[in-house]
């Protein structure tokens, strides 16, 4: 009786495609993606971008931008060139506004005078290095003050002794010319060993809990934000509740079809294009509905600065909730029945979110999942918010994501009416 | 007079007229040829079992399916243009209603899709749910109502643009017996409006209750067309039909049956004689052969002996 029991369950599995993929695949994609994004392959770990700003030019600012490097960042002192022309440095105001507009989440400047008291210990140094930071990206500061810390061991032990030495005279009441002698000895040696040594990480100390480099951090993208990841969540968990909502919004197509009120309303004198073009907007009204009540949520209960940002609220809102409009109906239109879409838009859907960086940051993703995202509603959609809540751009930056939604839209909407024909007539 | 083909001159004015139409699915020719008209305030009826083209040919005229022959008009109108959609009212036969929006929304929903301004649609709502007995019901979702309310409704949403032509496609299909008593009383009140109605079913009743004509439908094709009276006449002149059982039922009592040119189906015998008188030597042959009637009875041949005289097949099959 049990054996009969699941071999008609089995048989019925079987026989439900969309079943089978949920089943199936949505785990296996998923399981994909995560380890792809958590290091499950180490040459592909994100590399943090730190923008680096040398006003010193001493041997020892050298020496840290040398060590950075060899660290996982990507260390850049001037923009990539435009047009095969090489762009002039990063100064202190371009790499600010640079890590404004998203190009790097920390730009660190090394002022001048650096080199001559490069190492703290404990006493107020002369010259500070200064982080300026996108505090919406919470983990690429940290990894940056810490490595900075550790490249200050490991690529300048030369100048860390001479500190301590110089320290030592000026606390201890000064060296006996033996002991001077000595001193400058070693510090030779440690010179000698800086040049001829091992440039791989693994082979330098592992210690980044010392603040031997004095650096002064500055928020300079929301510093007057309450919670910097609401703006982000609310955007990225919206999008993808939106692209749910408008899936199912326009399987009301396929009720329709199955019941046939689809064919009693294509004879009247509403057609095709007129019908999908009236769901077309009664799902964009609907997810933009809901995009208000999102954000008004995290504006009442989380602070999320909502008022002044409204014109750049709706400008995203009203493209966001019509390309996902039109992914829905693009969903439905391909699918036969209400059973085949519920499978299918979870899967899609599920997928879109996980690479489009509704679940989590894409910043935390390797690049190639960064650029792979880019296909997704999602991350055009969660980056045009970002511009707009975090990083207070102007209107008129909005352009990119705004064309892309408005194009991607239109796309999903064309294919959704070549599919709609076959409802046309039979 | 029946005719099985010939369909009457007629002008572009018609109602519907329908010529050489044709359309197959894949291997399967749904509709065959099929020619017909429909004349002012008339309620032609179609009648034929499942799967006889009924439906395909309502569709095809509803411009639902596009034909792979032939051509249909509705008052000179092409089918599928905005005249004979605005001509031409369907009551398809599933219920192609919104089970979440009320009796009123429903009726208000397709009327906007024909076109009607507020005041008409207004008026035109108030004027279908009475005419459908459902005004005490009209706050009431679809999922709320009975089969045959969601029935009455199905029919009131196919007219509310108060059409010439309405097409019923099987309307009573699942509904009680005083439903259906209801529904026909519908269709009578815009019988006597004049409307002119295509009426598709397979229940010979309904096709001898409400239609003035009738054209048997099988296999895609018309078998034959006419009045009632002309259908029985031309498939048995005066001849009266007589069902007889028998007490045993067997191979050799089919082939007894056959020689004597009746036919034998589920049980019982069916000849057709000239005269009653006829009886009492059909009855003694019976004896004869051996077979013992259980009980016999005369009649006049009705819509299901036309059918099973065209067909060799009962209609319910």
């Amino acid at each position: 009786m049990i054996f009969a029991i699941v071999r008609t369950a089995l048989t019925a599995l079987l026989r439900d495609r969309g079943a089978l993929a949920l089943s199936f695949i949505l785990p296996i994609a998923f399981f994909t993606i995560f380890a792809v994004i958590f290091g499950g392959r180490r040459d592909t770990t994100p590399k943090v971008a730190v923008i680096v700003v040398d006003q010193d030019h001493s041997p020892a600012s050298k020496k840290l931008i040398q060590g950075l490097g060899r660290e996982s960042l990507t260390v850049t002192t001037g923009p990539p060139a435009r047009r095969g022309v090489q762009q002039p440095e990063y100064t202190a105001q371009t790499a600010e506004a640079a890590v404004r507009s998203g190009t790097a989440p920390v730009a660190l400047i090394i002022p001048q005078g650096f080199g001559e008291d490069p190492i703290s210990f404990g006493a107020q140094p002369r010259a500070t290095i200064q982080m300026l930071k996108d505090s919406s990206d919470m983990v690429a500061p940290q990894m940056v003050a810490g490595l900075l810390q550790k490249v200050a061991l490991t690529a300048m032990p030369d100048v860390l002794a001479e500190q301590g030495s110089k320290y030592m005279e000026a606390y201890a009441g000064g060296f006996t010319p033996e002991q001077r002698a000595r001193i400058e000895g070693g510090l030779e040696q440690l010179r000698r060993r800086e040049n001829t040594e091992d440039d791989s990480p693994q082979s330098r100390l592992d210690s980044d809990s010392a603040m031997l480099v004095p650096v002064a951090t500055r928020d300079v993208v929301g510093e007057n934000k309450n919670n910097p990841m609401v703006s982000f969540y609310a955007a990225a968990i919206g999008v993808m509740f939106l692209l749910f909502t408008s899936s199912g919004a326009a399987g009301s197509l396929l009720d329709e079809a199955e019941s046939g009120t689809l064919d009693r309303i294509l004879s009247s004198r509403v057609t095709m294009g007129s019908l999908l073009a009236g769901k077309l907007c009664y799902c964009s009204l609907l997810a933009f509905t809901q995009l208000v009540i999102m954000f008004l949520w995290a504006w009442l209960v989380f602070k999320l600065d909502f008022i002044p940002h409204l014109a750049g609220f709706a400008i995203m809102g009203i493209t966001t909730a019509f390309a996902v409009a039109a992914f829905g109906l693009l969903l439905a239109s391909i699918c036969r029945t209400r059973a085949q879409l519920g499978p299918l838009s979870t899967l899609v859907i599920l997928i879109m979110s996980s690479i489009g960086g509704s679940m989590f940051p894409r910043f935390l993703m390797p690049e190639a999942m960064q650029k792979a995202g880019l296909l997704t509603i999602n991350a055009w959609a969660i980056d045009g918010f970002t511009k707009v809540f975090w990083r207070d751009e102007p209107l008129s930056h909005l352009w990119p994501q705004v064309l892309v939604l408005l194009a991607a839209g239109t796309v999903f909407f064309a294919i959704a009416r070549r599919a709609a024909r076959r409802w046309e007539y039979s | 007079m029946a005719s099985a083909s010939a369909i009457p001159a007629s002008t572009s004015s018609l109602p519907l007229r329908i010529d050489g139409l044709v359309k197959r699915f894949a291997r399967l020719t749904a509709v065959d040829g099929i020619a017909l008209q429909l004349n002012r305030g008339e309620c032609l009826g179609l009648l034929g079992p499942n799967g006889a083209g009924k439906s395909t040919l309502i569709r095809i005229i509803a411009g639902r399916v596009i034909p792979n022959a032939g051509h249909v008009s509705v008052f000179g109108d092409p089918a599928d243009s905005p005249g004979a959609r605005m001509a031409l009212g369907w009551v398809p036969q599933e219920l192609a209603l919104y089970p979440r929006l009320t009796c009123r929304e429903n009726l208000e929903a397709f009327g906007r899709y024909h076109g009607l301004r507020p005041g008409p649609l207004k008026a035109a709502v108030a004027w279908c749910l009475e005419w459908a007995a459902l005004a005490e019901r009209a706050g009431d979702t679809v999922s709320a109502l009975s089969g045959g309310m969601k029935r009455r409704l199905n029919m009131a949403a196919g007219i509310i643009h108060r059409p010439k032509v309405i097409l019923m496609d099987e309307p009573t299909t699942g509904v009680d017996p005083q439903s259906r008593n209801r529904i026909f009383e519908m269709i009578e009140t815009l019988r006597a409006e004049g409307m002119s109605i295509v009426y598709t079913t397979h229940y010979m009743e309904e096709a001898e209750r409400l239609c003035d004509r009738i054209a048997i439908i099988d296999r895609g094709r018309i078998l034959v067309q006419g009045t009632k009276d002309d259908l029985v006449h031309h498939a048995f002149a005066s001849r009266s039909e007589v069902l007889a059982r028998f007490t045993a039922a067997d191979a050799g009592l089919a082939a007894w049956v056959s020689e004597r040119g009746g036919s034998f189906d589920d049980g019982a015998a069916r000849f057709t004689l000239e005269h009653a008188t006829e009886i009492a030597a059909l009855l003694d042959a019976a004896a004869k052969a051996g077979h013992e009637v259980a009980d016999i009875s005369l009649r006049r041949p009705n819509l299901e002996s036309v059918f099973l005289h065209w067909t060799g097949r009962e209609l319910r099959d």
